[in-house]
């Protein structure tokens, strides 16, 4: 193997690690979102799933990817509402709510795609956008600089996220919220009003996640996601609730995935290995966070609904 | 009253999932009344029938009172399903070595492998919290993949079927294991067997060790305020990895029992572990929290729920309904019962002073 | 009390020696359900034995029930006992995964007949056929055809695990590339999953990435490897279903299973009063088993040659494949 050869099946492989971490990535972002002000959302896959229909089914009847994207957002909004209403209205215990969602979003998302789609069909899915200049760097341009929209999307999100909650008032809202509600109610943050937020910017994200992956892969199956959201979910762990760090897990993770498929291609790990081998992202995504061993703490009002005066 | 309003609610909920569920069956063109007709008929209606329905509800209630224990130490372990998995390929490990040992000796075996198989599993993740701040909602969601590919690894290698090697068709089971582990079957012609009953022992069990024992009560305090507890010269780290072990334990037994009161006698998979575990692994957190994270209310939680199971599945033969109409009515009347709740807190605090019972929710975990 | 239950029973004897339904039961309906583990309109496994029920169906009246999607064992377990409980003539357990319980179920109601595969295996039970497919044969052609197609000399495969149906198809694609080209590299990637249809996009990409430049994949995840194959318009092999219309711009051609060639059989059988006890296998030579290509692929003539080649050799016995 020379040298050139070599360095193309890393490029290759870093540019699929990245693939790989985008939908881990959007989910988990959205999920960070609302649990720093102190909602889990255990529903992730099933908005997940609904998004991905949802915009596998746009395009598939208007040929045009951005109203997929559209229609994957929107969803992820809607049952977002849904969702605030239920844990911050009703006070719904959240672990159990958030299963409810996840079967509902995987029975329905089948259901629909049963009832309206039938046999598979696929869809085109987005071309990678070459971005100027950068793109035709050596090594680096293949590997970064040529993904679909969607890769850069995400990613961007990262500085967005870190910016809005660290350096603006809504930022600091939520987070005082996820903390000390009682207190941010006393200062006279809208408790309510910034959970709402907060849950539906996260569900969006949740459908976005969902949608990217479906036309990234440009079809729908049954169960597409494949427990995806439960991934992000435990990413956001890893990330210790800041953008930055939940970017960080899922490259961690999606990276492992990619260099176990280029070495069971190159036949460096042996094909009685394989199984040994597919354990090896969730394995050393919890060795990664032994090693760094931060010692962070989640939101204290995680999973605590809030009763004014209660 | 109290008791009455505290089942009328969540009746309602239900019912009113089952109205979406009824609309979602008529747009399929099929009949809702003879629909849900045959759905409870099939689940409760007949002893046969119930017998199908205490079988499904035995991992139900194992994972959820497993669940019990964890969450009252403020331990949310989502990792049933892997603890299964390890629990029953322990326990099938035990059977194939030793098939000629009689039943007596047998069955109490594959069934304390099962504990120790999931126990282990659990209290992974639980030394992982303990000792190296590892959220137990990731290690938990991780390990679930790592048991997976464990199972799919030693099906299609070590403990394989060595007839399926011969054939050639290689079909990732075991084989058919020891007739002295089956699970006796306790009525004649049915499907109910011992499983059922060392089910509802752990959760009496687990009822005794939660509000009748010392470690029960450090368990709950750890739970409950852990600083507090530290202060009392209770070990933080050593409740948090019991509390995970135990839950483990409980999940391993159920996966001990799948293997041994199957249909097919055997361990099998088709590469994930919903086929295996029916994702009794999450469910068992559903029936556990409608509980009320208690193991006995865990009893006709366990029951509710594998009814409703039994019934979804003779429902999409009846009606040839896709299943996953099914799955998505679930989620439905999960959500819908949970959220009911405040009305019921509602009703009740108009009506008298709220009455306190010292077996409720820990602070620490989900209620305010 | 005794007395009573004879009397019933004699009742109820004459009911049936009267009946004439049981006179005319060659000429009623004949009661099949399939019991499968994924969607019945998968354009794959599932959807291969619907399909196979639904070409008898155009001669002869079948009442068909489907319990599909049914992934979990024991629920198939429960849908196998219910429907032979409820008296259809044929029970088809379509997933090697419910053998184990057909093998407990099975002796319970001998005058059900039962099918399973894919396997071969009856457990020696009478009321038990077994069925499977040679995907090898069909394997081995796309081999042959990939790499005579290959000019890179390389050709992929992305596979679920290492077991069953996928085992033998993965391996006989192989062993019909090497006897084409002896130097063709041929690599395999099983991704630890049937379901992670992202995994397998990316496993297509990674052979694309070390060199190969025709590829295939079995099992349902292959869906995504089919997406990024079509992205790089790299010419892809399709197996248990025509899955032309995925990707009509590179799928060369399908393997497709008719089941139909058995169930006919089984059929017969059972008209004939025999009700299982036998042993099934699709392949080339008996028509079960067809190789169709997609019109709209331009391929060098000298590739399909290659390919019909091999279908003739295999049908006659010259070329062996599989493992035994």
């Amino acid at each position: 193997m020379n040298d050139s050869f070599a360095v193309m099946i890393i490029v290759a492989t870093i540019a699929s690690g990245i693939r790989l971490a985008t939908p881990f990535l959007l989910a988990s972002l959205g999920e960070a979102l609302g649990q720093r002000s102190g909602v889990l959302n255990l529903g992730v896959d099933g908005v997940m799933l609904l998004g991905a229909f949802g915009a596998y089914y746009m395009v598939l009847q208007t040929n045009n990817l951005y109203y997929g994207l559209l229609v994957g957002i929107g969803l992820g909004l809607i049952i977002g509402l849904f969702y605030a209403f239920i844990t911050l209205n009703l006070r719904a215990e959240q672990g159990v709510s958030g299963i409810g969602i996840y079967l509902f979003g995987l029975g329905m998302s089948d259901l629909l795609f049963q009832k309206f789609v039938g046999t598979p069909r696929p869809i085109l899915p987005f071309m990678p956008l070459d971005i100027p200049v950068l793109s035709g760097l050596p090594i680096v341009g293949e590997m970064l600089f040529q993904h679909s929209i969607i890769v850069y999307i995400a990613f961007a999100l990262v500085p967005v996220m870190s910016f809005v909650l660290h350096r603006t008032t809504y930022g600091l809202n939520i987070r005082a919220i996820g903390e000390n509600p009682e207190a941010a109610d006393s200062l006279g943050v809208s408790v309510m009003a910034t959970r709402y937020s907060a849950i539906i910017i996260g569900n969006g994200l949740a459908g976005l996640a969902g949608a990217a992956l479906a036309i990234e892969l440009g079809i729908f199956q049954q169960n597409l996601t494949n427990a995806m959201g439960f991934i992000a979910i435990a990413l956001v762990y890893f990330g210790a609730w800041s953008p930055k760090g939940v970017m960080i897990g899922s490259l961690v993770f999606g990276l492992v995935q990619a260099i176990v498929l280029q070495c069971k291609t190159f036949g460096v790990i042996p094909r009685s290995a394989s199984d040994l081998a597919a354990m090896a992202p969730a394995i050393i995504t919890i060795l990664a966070l032994v090693v760094v061993a931060k010692r962070f703490k989640q939101p204290a009002a995680l999973t605590k609904p809030y009763v004014r005066g209660g | 009253m109290k008791s009455f309003i505290s089942l009328i609610i969540p009746l309602c909920a239900v019912l009113l999932a089952l109205m979406i569920g009824a609309i979602m069956l008529l747009s399929l063109g099929a009949n809702p009344i003879s629909g849900y007709v045959t759905m409870f008929g099939a689940a409760f209606g007949s002893l046969e029938g119930f017998s199908e329905t205490a079988v499904k509800s035995i991992p139900l209630l194992l994972v959820g009172v497993g669940i019990c224990i964890a969450f009252r130490a403020n331990v949310i372990n989502i990792g049933g399903e892997g603890q299964m998995v390890m629990g029953a390929l322990l326990a099938t490990a035990v059977a194939l070595a030793f098939p000629g040992l009689p039943s007596l000796m047998l069955i109490p075996m594959v069934l304390i492998a099962g504990a120790v198989g999931g126990a282990f599993w659990g209290s992974i993740a639980g030394a992982l919290k303990a000792y190296f701040n590892v959220s137990e909602i990731l290690s938990t969601i991780m390990l679930n993949i790592v048991a997976v590919q464990f199972m799919n690894f030693l099906l299609r290698g070590f403990m394989i079927d060595p007839a399926e090697v011969a054939r050639g068709t290689g079909i990732p089971q075991t084989m058919r294991l020891s007739e002295n582990a089956d699970l006796p079957i306790l009525l004649e012609g049915m499907r109910m067997h011992l499983g059922v009953v060392v089910a509802l022992l752990v959760a009496v069990g687990a009822y005794f060790l939660l509000w009748r024992t010392a470690m029960g009560y450090r368990l709950r305090a750890v739970g409950y305020n852990p600083d507090a507890s530290r202060y009392a010269g209770i070990s933080v780290p050593k409740n948090v990895t019991s509390a995970l072990a135990f839950s483990g334990a409980m999940a391993g037994i159920a996966g001990a029992i799948l293997v041994f009161g199957s249909e097919s006698h055997r361990m099998v998979t088709d590469g994930g572990s919903t086929g295996f575990t029916g994702s009794a692994g999450f469910n068992g957190i559903v029936v556990a929290l409608l509980a009320g994270l208690h193991p006995i209310w865990s009893i006709p939680s366990a029951l509710l729920f594998g009814g409703m199971l039994v019934g979804a599945n003779a429902l999409q033969r009846a009606a040839q309904v896709p299943s996953a109409l099914i799955i998505a009515l679930n989620g439905l009347i999960v959500v819908f019962v949970v959220s009911s709740e405040y009305f019921k807190q509602r009703f009740l605090e108009s009506g008298r002073v709220d009455i306190v019972d010292e077996e409720d929710t820990p602070a620490g975990g989900s209620h305010e | 009390m005794k007395k009573f239950n004879l009397y019933l029973s004699a009742a109820f004897l004459a009911l049936i020696l009267l009946s004439p339904s049981a006179l005319l039961a060659s000429g009623k309906a004949l009661k099949v359900a399939i019991i499968a583990p994924s969607a019945q309109n998968d354009l794959a496994f599932t959807q291969s034995i619907v399909d196979g029920i639904k070409a008898i169906q155009k001669d002869r009246e079948i009442e068909l029930a489907i319990t599909d999607g049914t992934f979990v064992v024991e629920d198939a377990a429960a849908a196998i006992r219910d429907y032979a409980k409820k008296g259809f003539d044929l029970v088809l357990a379509h997933g090697s995964q419910y053998g184990g319980s057909l093998k407990e179920i099975a002796p319970d109601f001998p005058d059900t007949a039962f099918a399973w595969g894919t396997s071969a295996d009856t457990f020696g039970l009478a009321n038990v056929s077994s069925y499977e497919a040679a995907s090898d044969e069909g394997g081995y052609v796309m081999g042959v055809m990939a790499a005579a197609m290959s000019k890179k000399g390389g050709v992929g495969v992305v596979g679920p695990i290492e077991v069953g149906d996928a085992k033998l198809y993965v391996d006989g694609f192989v062993q019909g590339a090497k006897a084409q080209n002896a130097k063709i590299r041929a690599k395999v990637n099983y991704i630890g999953s049937f379901s992670d249809v992202a995994l397998a996009a990316e496993a297509a990409r990674a052979h694309m990435a070390a060199g190969a430049d025709v590829l295939t994949g079995t099992a349902q995840m292959v869906v995504g490897a089919i997406g990024a194959a079509r992205a790089k318009r790299v010419p892809w092999f399709g197996t248990q279903a025509n899955q032309t219309e995925l990707a009509p711009e590179i799928v060369v051609a399908s393997q497709v299973y008719k089941w139909d060639v058995i169930l006919n059989k089984i059929i017969a059988d059972m008209d004939a009063g025999v009700k299982g006890g036998k042993m099934y296998k699709i392949n080339l030579a008996n028509g079960g088993i067809v190789i169709e290509f997609n019109d709209a692929y331009k391929l060098d003539a000298s590739v399909k040659e290659a390919g019909m080649k091999a279908i003739a050799g295999i049908k006659d016995g010259s070329i062996k494949t599989g493992h035994k």
